[in-house]
């Protein structure tokens, strides 16, 4: 278990006149069975002992002093707190607008949190750089134990460092090569063979830095973060690019952004050339890591250091080696300043890469002029789309496993740390181990319920909400057994299918439209309507996830995805709320919601991403002012704002028909109709679920195919009857083995289910007395010649058939009760039964049913 | 009613506990007892100890019946519905072995048995051992979650979610709502823990606001999240007709429609079955006689018409239960076996015309009006009438030919006008306001002719020129 560490003061105490404490300035921290020690000064920065292993948490030590008062520990320290992006709450994460790089923390500028920790938590210093708002982050993922500050978080927004704190901070990092190096001394003869997990942290970064340096070193067995965290390697480099791009051109007044530049300009003919080339691999970024990872995978013998080596090696020969050489010396000839050189100079590996994807951006953001371009850009796109599809399930066939993490977005994965928490919606509070880790699996359900100290101020670092969850199963869901009960899950209408078959059309045309709007960095609205169950929001959840990927790929700019659904809403209003939490996270009342997303929308440079909305059954959101319809299509009217506005609903005419002029003509003319598939569609549907399953006979497949075609085109239709139909053939051929093929005779019988009316049925089911009275009201129709006539006047006829046919005289009592019975079914309408007498009665199905199921007998 | 007459047979029991040994030793002769008294050697100590025997046996016959009777108990069999069982149990399964999402409608009149078959089902799949601890389940009930909010909060706590984040949960409407749909978004097939919804009188839920609940659970059914399967109970036919479009796309159609589609011999066999004893009764012999009995109720002619008329009326097991409730009622220790009479009475005291009981009730004078009443509805053909005219139909009849009737003045008879519209056997038009006048105020009788003949015919002490008068208005002449 855990070596014992003993902690010690170094130097003479100070004592503190005002709090009665005895203050020091170095703290030594002393291993069992090691002779050295690790001395920690004030100023340092340090790592202190969390939730999280992987992420210790950073922190400035302020001071170090004794406190008597306190009877576990009397050591103790105040520290300034840093923060890592992990830390940071889900909600608040996307506040930083980019993503973060995997080193960089930040300040964490709230008072209210508290800095007074046990100083026998601290594991060891730590480097940390601070960076002016201006610079860029170096993503130098070999030296891992360096950390990069840049802003501040305060727990609302993130906010540059003072002028203050930095030149603080930059004073501070002086010191630190020395201070690394004495580091780097010890922590090295730390290492003992039973490490703790909290050291096994530093030992990580230790060998990571010696890897880098490609020294033969000690085989580690490989982890199973390790495969994790190549893949991820390659995310951060994605805002990086847009960052430097942006920058770049914000500020050229600095020389080697200008530098920069001009190496641009002298690749753009090569980049030209290479262009078909870069169609054919889209994405050498994406493709790079998967490759690598896959190798990894294979080769799950080994040792982490010679994977890392891997990656460079497959990531190099990607990269057009004239170029990398070009860029590479223009990167050494660059004005570096003398402290930072060392983080700067591993990032030149990466730097091609980037301007290789700037490649191809940039011709579609420099001339704007040409027409032609949107059309090409977008068939590119498309292929491109297409491609890494294809990749997609080629990888996805050889481990199905990892097929989610692909398809996710990089914004997901922010941090490599984050997947050990990726549920967790919350910082855990900044505790120093112990207490709150045997909190955290408190609760029965496997919610993330945020774990509280009692001694912390719990306000700042409770969640703003936890996300509930079902709790999970104790068994495992079976899978399918048989050939029926594999159609069966195949045929769910939740079986996301790899593509949507017969609406390529509608893809296209919504695909483009939104491409269209996010490269030209405008807003619009688009309106989508059609019959439930003809794919419409399937489609568009299809078009987003392609521009997702896309957007991984850098072809189209990077955008935010909501969604919000008219029936999920309890009012039409509550639609601003849902737009501002999946926004921002903020939570707000909905007219507040309404003012700040006016605000944001309508404002100059309030958001950087375009924002695609779509908003499923829009019908829902209609209110007698029409507001909320009026501000969602008035706000994409709006040039800063940048929103794409994508609505659903069942009418086409809905603009028209319930919509004032005003709102109506915000949304636009942009419209498209689902039409209701048609029985090849509906064919081609199945078959496509159906692929490589003989479970079904062909003529069974056509005949459902026709059948919903001519009753309603609804796709979820065919398929439930097709499920039902499996059912069915298993309940039939009850021989267990051999369940046979689904016909004709058994979806014939899942479609009588399903379609056919049950009054005929109920009504030759009923009691003869409930007949005798159906009979009685056609006697009284046939008689008044109307179609609804009293309780009173039926009764009389009943009264009468009764004699006739020789059945005992039924009373008034008996008489209403079968009244009632009957129209609690609803085979007859019948007003409330406290008319008695008076009420009135009616059929709700057709006279000639009526005859028709009583004559069977 | 019940609880009390569980706690019966408890009392008597710790009563008879010392004489346990006596009530023994007579075990064996007790089928001479019952068979009636032929031993003449028999003390009266004996006999007392057996009718004390005899009546606790009755008094446990009497729980266990009424238990069966009222109770939807679960040991019943199921009568004719074992297709329909079988779909359905098939379908749960897969929900909660597969984690397949499924929705299904249960449809049939009421006393069908819908309940009892999703609680059947529901016990089966609990004995499963896999499943029994990786289902949760919801029962809504469209009369007490009257709108989605209360059904929201139901089920947030069904599913012990409300402890999760304090108080937080039980906000506004809107909240709840995200809340729960977070929650059920979260879970994929593989991983959470199937729940399966029970929505009693389902059709009360399509009528709340936007059918937003139903869409939720509906959508939730047919796309990759927490896996559901929604059941709903309703005895409405035309149910898929109150579901909105786009709610109906998300439903599967899957129905399940409980008809009560058995003839008279099975109804025979169901009331057997219903009032036979079980094996495991205490007392093997009693029981063997009582079933005997019932077997002899069973095949006696007049039994058979009591049924036959019941079945005719309303086949629905309730209204059986009903009956055989009110016969039972009728068995007592000097009266241990249940008898066709007692069948015929509670037969009668089912079909019993409620309002004819109410007219016999009535003082002469109130007869009279009503007969005024219905004189008016022959000679206006059922136009509303108002108290004047009755009081001058009245008059007609006192002046020109009643000898029994006083002459009474208009105060009182205006009070024997307003008792009946107390009795609801008449009725106004339109709301009574304030300042409309009391004489003036249109009325509607709520009786037929037929009836009033009919309870004429058994009003106690009826006077023999109102009598006349009923049969004719003309009588006079």
């Amino acid at each position: 278990m855990k070596s014992r560490q003993t902690y010690s003061w170094v130097g003479r105490p100070l004592l503190d006149p005002k709090l009665h404490h005895q203050t020091y300035r170095e703290m030594s921290v002393k291993v069992e069975g090691c002779s050295t020690e690790l001395h920690i000064h004030v100023g340092q920065f340090v790592l202190v002992e969390g939730n999280d292993d992987e992420n210790p948490y950073v922190a400035k030590l302020v001071e170090l002093f004794e406190d008597g008062s306190e009877p576990r520990s009397r050591k103790r320290a105040r520290v300034q707190w840093f923060i890592r992006f992990c830390e940071v709450p889900v909600c608040k994460q996307h506040l930083l607008g980019r993503k973060p790089a995997a080193q960089e923390i930040f300040w964490y500028d709230y008072p209210a949190c508290d800095s007074n920790i046990n100083a026998e938590t601290i594991i060891g210093p730590v480097q940390v750089v601070a960076l002016a708002p201006d610079e860029v982050i170096p993503t130098d993922l070999k030296n891992e134990k360096t950390l990069f500050v840049k802003l501040s978080w305060n727990e609302k927004k993130f906010s540059p460092l003072s002028p203050e704190l930095f030149a603080q901070l930059e004073k501070l990092q002086e010191g630190s090569p020395r201070c690394q190096k004495s580091v780097e001394a010890k922590t090295k003869n730390i290492e003992s063979p039973s490490c703790t997990t909290a050291e096994r942290a530093v030992k990580r970064v230790e060998s990571r830095h010696s890897s880098s340096k490609s020294r033969p070193a000690p085989t580690h067995p490989v982890t199973p973060r390790a495969r994790k965290r190549l893949e991820l390697s390659s995310s951060p480099r994605t805002p990086n690019t847009r960052i430097s791009r942006q920058t770049s051109w914000a500020s050229p007044d600095s020389p080697r952004r200008t530098k920069r530049k001009a190496a641009l300009s002298e690749i753009t003919s090569p980049s030209k050339r290479s262009q078909p080339d870069g169609l054919q691999t889209p994405s050498p970024a994406r493709k790079a890591p998967e490759k690598t990872g896959e190798i990894q995978r294979r080769s799950c013998a080994k040792d982490d250091k010679k994977v890392s080596a891997e990656r460079h090696m497959t990531l190099r020969p990607r990269v057009p080696a004239l170029k990398t050489t070009v860029l590479s010396e223009e990167r050494r000839l660059t004005p570096t300043r003398g402290g930072r050189r060392s983080s700067m100079v591993p990032s030149v590996i990466l730097i091609p890469e980037n301007i290789r994807k700037r490649e191809a951006e940039e011709p579609e953001a420099q001339d704007e002029a040409v027409s032609s371009r949107h059309h090409t850009s977008r068939k590119s796109s498309l292929l491109t789309l297409n491609q890494i599809k294809q990749q997609l399930r080629f990888l996805g066939k050889s481990e199905s496993d990892s097929e989610d993490e692909e398809f996710l977005p990089a914004a997901e994965i922010p941090d490599s740390s984050s997947e050990e928490e990726e549920d967790s919606t919350s910082p855990l509070p900044r505790t120093p181990s112990g207490a709150s880790r045997n909190l955290r699996s408190s609760t029965k359900l496997s919610l993330q319920t945020p774990s509280k100290t009692p001694k912390k101020t719990p306000k700042p670092r409770t969640p703003h909400h936890a996300t509930p969850r079902i709790r999970s199963r104790n068994l495992a869901a079976q899978e399918p057994a048989s050939m029926l009960e594999e159609a069966r899950l195949r045929l769910h209408v939740s079986a996301v299918p790899e593509s949507l078959p017969c609406r390529e059309q509608e893809f296209q045309d919504i695909y483009n439209f939104v491409e269209s709007k996010l490269l030209d960095q405008t807003g619009g609205c688009m309106y989508i309507s059609g019959v439930p169950g003809t794919g419409k929001t399937a489609t568009v959840h299809e078009v987003i996830r392609g521009l997702q990927q896309a957007a991984q790929a850098n072809d189209v700019p990077p955008f935010q995805y909501i969604e919000v659904n008219g029936m999920k809403l309890t009012e039409p209003h509550q639609v601003y709320v849902q737009i501002l939490q999946k926004l921002t996270g903020q939570k707000a009342t909905a007219i507040h919601a309404a003012e700040l997303l006016a605000k944001r929308f309508r404002t100059q440079g309030s958001s950087q991403e375009t924002t695609v909305l779509l908003v499923d059954e829009l019908d829902l959101l209609w209110t007698q002012k029409q507001d909320v319809m009026y501000n969602l299509f008035d706000w994409p009217t709006h040039k800063e704002a940048r929103l794409v506005v994508l609505t659903i609903a069942n009418t086409m005419d809905l603009p028209e028909r319930i919509m004032m002029n005003r709102v109506s003509s915000r949304l636009g003319l942009t419209r498209m109709s689902f039409q209701p598939y048609t029985h090849s569609q509906l064919q081609q549907i199945l078959g496509s679920r159906l692929k490589h399953l003989r479970a079904f006979e062909d003529d069974a497949i056509q005949f459902v195919a026709r059948k919903v075609a001519a009753l309603s085109g609804d796709a979820r239709r065919c398929l439930d009857i097709c499920r039902r139909a499996t059912d069915i053939c298993e309940f039939s051929c009850q021989k267990p083995g051999s369940p046979g093929l689904v016909t004709v005779a058994h979806l014939l019988e899942a479609v009588d289910e399903m379609f056919s009316s049950s009054y005929i049925t109920a009504i030759k089911n009923s009691s003869v007395l409930e007949q005798s009275f159906l009979r009685a009201i056609l006697a009284e129709f046939r008689r008044s010649g109307l179609e609804e006539a009293t309780f009173q006047q039926v009764y009389s006829q009943h009264v009468a058939l009764c004699r006739m046919e020789g059945l005992p005289y039924p009373t008034m009592t008996e008489t209403m009760a079968v009244c009632c019975q009957l129209g609690s079914c609803r085979l007859l309408l019948v007003e409330p039964s406290r008319n008695d007498l008076l009420l009135r009665v009616r059929l709700n199905v057709s006279q000639d049913a009526v005859l028709y199921a009583l004559k069977e007998e | 009613m019940m609880p009390k007459e569980c706690d019966g047979p408890g009392v008597r029991m710790g009563i008879l506990e010392p004489r346990q040994m006596t009530g023994d030793c007579f075990f064996s002769s007790g089928q001479g007892i019952c068979s009636g008294f032929q031993f003449v050697e028999m003390s009266s100590r004996k006999l007392k100890s057996n009718n004390l025997k005899h009546s606790e046996c009755l008094s446990q016959v009497q729980r266990i019946l009424r238990e069966r009777f009222c109770h939807q108990s679960l040991h019943s069999n199921l009568f004719g519905v074992q297709v329909q069982y079988k779909h359905l149990i098939e379908l749960l399964k897969r929900t909660a072995i597969y984690g397949e999402s499924n929705s299904v409608l249960i449809i049939g009149p009421r006393g069908s048995g819908k309940t009892m078959l999703i609680n059947h089902a529901l016990k089966e799949l609990m004995e499963v051992e896999e499943v029994s601890e990786n289902v949760l389940q919801v029962h809504l009930n469209g009369l007490l979650q009257i709108n989605d909010n209360i059904a929201l909060k139901e089920i947030t706590r069904q599913l012990n979610l409300e402890n999760v984040v304090g108080d937080k949960v039980f906000g506004s409407f809107a909240e709840n709502l995200s809340f729960l749909l977070e929650a059920l978004k979260k879970g994929d097939r593989t991983s959470s823990c199937p729940v399966i919804f029970i929505l009693d009188e389902f059709d009360l839920f399509a009528h709340h606001k936007n059918q937003t609940l139903l869409y939720n659970l509906f959508d939730i059914s047919q796309s990759a999240q927490t896996p559901v399967a929604v059941v709903g109970l309703t005895c409405r036919l035309d149910i898929l007709e109150l579901l909105e479009k786009r709610v109906k796309s998300r439903f599967s159609h899957r129905q399940i429609h409980l008809m009560n589609s058995f003839g008279f011999p099975q109804y025979l066999k169901i009331f057997k079955e219903q009032l036979s004893l079980p094996a495991e009764f205490p007392d093997k012999l009693f029981a063997e006689k009582w079933n005997e009995n019932v077997q002899c109720l069973s095949e006696d002619r007049s039994v058979r018409e009591v049924l036959q008329k019941h079945f005719n009326v309303s086949k629905n097991l309730r209204s059986l239960h009903m009956l055989l409730m009110l016969a039972l009622n009728r068995v007592t220790s000097s009266h241990p076996f249940m008898t066709a009479a007692d069948l015929m009475e509670a037969n009668q005291l089912c079909s019993m015309d409620s309002k004819a009981n109410i007219v016999h009730g009535l003082s002469v004078l109130e007869i009279c009006l009503i007969i005024a009443m219905k004189h008016l509805n022959d000679i206006y053909e059922e136009e509303p009438f108002n108290f004047q005219m009755v009081y001058n139909e009245f008059q007609k009849f006192v002046q020109r030919k009643a000898h029994s009737v006083y002459n009474f003045e208009k105060p009182v008879v205006m009070k024997a006008f307003e008792h009946l519209q107390q009795l609801e056997l008449i009725r106004p038009m339109e709301r009574t306001s304030v300042n409309a006048q009391r004489e003036y105020q249109l009325m509607k009788l709520l009786l037929d002719s037929t009836q009033i003949m009919n309870a004429l015919q058994k009003y106690p002490n009826c006077p023999t020129d109102v009598r006349q008068w009923a049969t004719s208005s003309l009588s006079w002449l």
